[in-house]
């Protein structure tokens, strides 16, 4: 992330940053106003999922209330009026993410569908025995998991490239794993476990260089920071609508046009063909090729008017906000005796890994919940990078820009609780 | 605090720091290792079981206060017990911490394994206090495969 650098003025004001009202803002969110175990509740958990606003639950349930009906076939006047709202919805998409067309966006069920149709359809077309897939040490299961699969059925091989104490990737290494034999590259953006921003116009540039199509999990990067997926010139970008405020069961991946033409279907079935006889069938066109079966159509909706609700407020607004909270954050947390941090980029997106000296993450977990606050404890389904720093599990904060400054303090008071529990 | 500290009891917290038979048994004839996938939780339990009787007990791994303890205060318990009396005391030990305690009858039964009870309010916990024994369960039938929670 370019860090915009934050104005004296928005300094001495935190949450009223740049013409950003954080209270004001906090009114869209419903759910931020509930209590849990009786404590006002503190929702850090937002690299999982995000809250929603009400614009987007309002969407889903006109939606269902008012012109529920399947898309794409009907004659008739709900169907037209879903259709056209689901089809507004992927120009939405194809906007926030600077795609060149809106065929170029396949709506899927979240990120880690989209990287499955990469895998098993380009991956199964294009690579062989002895190829090599290049991916990263801090790669969430799902940009690892695919992969293995397609290697076992192809017997390609995975290449990892390995990471510094901070959480950076070690781009010299990187440089000497891309060979004549590299057929991809899979990176995450941003990343779900450390936070690190990785620098990707360098990487993408480095392999289309050399010919190397690159696909960036973008799952944790969509929420926090401006995408340009033209500007990144990656061939393949993935992310899923739940962590942008949208309802879960809706995901994007965006790919460029040619390579998708090329592409064979991933799922075969209703929406996705033109013509079918026993004999033949011919596939539909972009991108419904991609798209067997009835879509999550309340879905699509839902995430159209998430996207609509993020660009109201602007990426470069939440991003100055998010960055002073995720400083301040850092501060209040490295003060407390115990605590190390896991992941110190100099770039990060808002999330805070931190694992508490004699205390378990799950403990850590189970006592913050007892105060209202909710964080994630685990692996973080990013088991080879706790490896990587030797942990078993990590207790993580995750900030969206609806957090405040006051529930940081909350945090630190129940981290401190833990300690004198455990003490 | 209250119900937290219902659930972190000090004898719970001591076993968790200070686990009992936490080593690898040397001349260990039966083990196995469980896992719990969503907390990243491993335990190995490593047994010397003859003539019907748990003769030795140790475990290692690494885990949240729960399961350390649960593991600590499981060795502890099952030490010279035959394997029906084990699996008797898991099941008592389950009802207890899944909220049916009650209806177990003797809750003397259980012993110091009581302080668990606790546990029957977090819902979320209730695999980290059973795994150590879906462990010992699946070292008593030999089984030598990995056990998970899920």
């Amino acid at each position: 992330m370019t860090t915009p650098r934050s104005t004296v003025a928005a300094k001495a004001r935190p949450g009223r940053a740049a013409g950003f009202d954080v209270a004001r803002v906090r009114q869209d969110f419903p759910i931020l106003s509930r209590k849990v175990n009786g404590k006002p509740l503190v929702y850090l958990d937002n690299a999982a999922t995000s809250q929603k606003p009400e614009v987007v639950i309002d969407a889903v349930h006109e939606f269902l209330a008012t012109y529920n009906a399947n898309i794409h076939r009907g004659i008739h006047q709900l169907s037209e009026r879903g259709t056209e709202a689901y089809e507004q919805s992927r120009k939405k998409v194809q906007r926030f993410i600077n795609a060149a067309e809106s065929r170029e966006i396949i709506f899927v069920r979240g990120t880690t569908e989209a990287i499955n149709l990469v895998a098993q359809s380009y991956g199964r077309q294009h690579i062989r025995a002895g190829d090599e897939i290049v991916i990263t040490t801090m790669e969430h299961h799902s940009n690892i998991v695919p992969w293995q699969m397609l290697g076992e059925q192809t017997g390609a091989v995975l290449r990892v490239v390995p990471i510094d104490d901070d959480g950076e990737l070690l781009l010299a290494e990187y440089e000497k794993l891309l060979t004549p034999r590299t057929r991809l590259v899979a990176v995450v953006h941003v990343s779900n476990a450390l936070g690190t921003i990785n620098p990707l116009r360098g990487i993408i540039r480095r392999a289309r260089a050399q010919g190397v199509p690159v696909l960036v999990d973008g799952a944790q990067a969509a929420p926090h920071l401006a995408v340009d997926v033209r500007e990144l010139d990656c061939d393949f970008y993935a992310f899923s609508g739940h962590k942008v405020f949208g309802p879960t069961g809706i995901g994007v991946l965006y790919g460029k046009a040619e390579l998708l033409e090329a592409m064979p279907p991933y799922q075969g079935g209703g929406d996705m063909i033109k013509s079918v006889t026993f004999a033949k069938t011919v596939y539909n066109d972009l991108p419904y090729k991609f798209e067997a079966g009835t879509p999550h159509i309340a879905g699509g909706i839902g995430l159209g008017a998430a996207i609509d609700y993020v660009n109201g407020i602007g990426l470069d607004k939440i991003g100055v906000y998010e960055h002073q909270l995720l400083e301040y954050a850092t501060v209040a947390l490295s003060a407390i005796p115990g605590v190390r941090i896991i992941g110190t980029a100099k770039e990060k997106a808002s999330l805070i890994s931190f694992v508490l000296d004699g205390v378990h993450a799950h403990d850590v977990g189970t006592i913050l919940d007892h105060e209202g606050v909710a964080i994630r404890a685990g692996h973080h389904c990013t088991m080879p990078l706790m490896q990587r720093f030797g942990v078993a599990a990590t207790a993580r904060a995750s900030l969206a820009f609806y957090n405040t400054k006051e529930e940081i303090d909350v945090l630190v008071g129940g981290i401190h609780k833990a300690i004198e529990m455990f003490g | 605090m209250s119900d937290l500290r219902e659930l972190y009891q000090q004898v719970i917290i001591d076993h968790s720091k200070k686990p009992r038979n936490f080593r690898k048994l040397e001349d260990a004839n039966r083990t196995a290792e469980g896992h719990n996938p969503l907390c990243g939780d491993e335990i190995t339990v490593y047994l010397l079981f003859r003539d019907d009787v748990i003769q030795g007990i140790g475990f290692q791994g690494s885990g949240c206060a729960i399961s350390k303890a649960s593991a600590s205060m499981m060795t502890d318990s099952v030490k010279g017990k035959t394997r029906n009396e084990a699996e008797h005391l898991f099941e008592k030990f389950h009802q207890l911490v899944i909220g049916e305690g009650d209806k177990a009858g003797d809750p003397g039964d259980l012993g110091k394994l009581a302080v668990f009870s606790g546990v029957s309010e977090f819902p979320v916990r209730v695999k980290c206090a059973t795994l150590p024994w879906h462990t010992l369960r699946a070292a008593l039938e030999g089984r030598g495969e990995t056990v998970s929670t899920e």
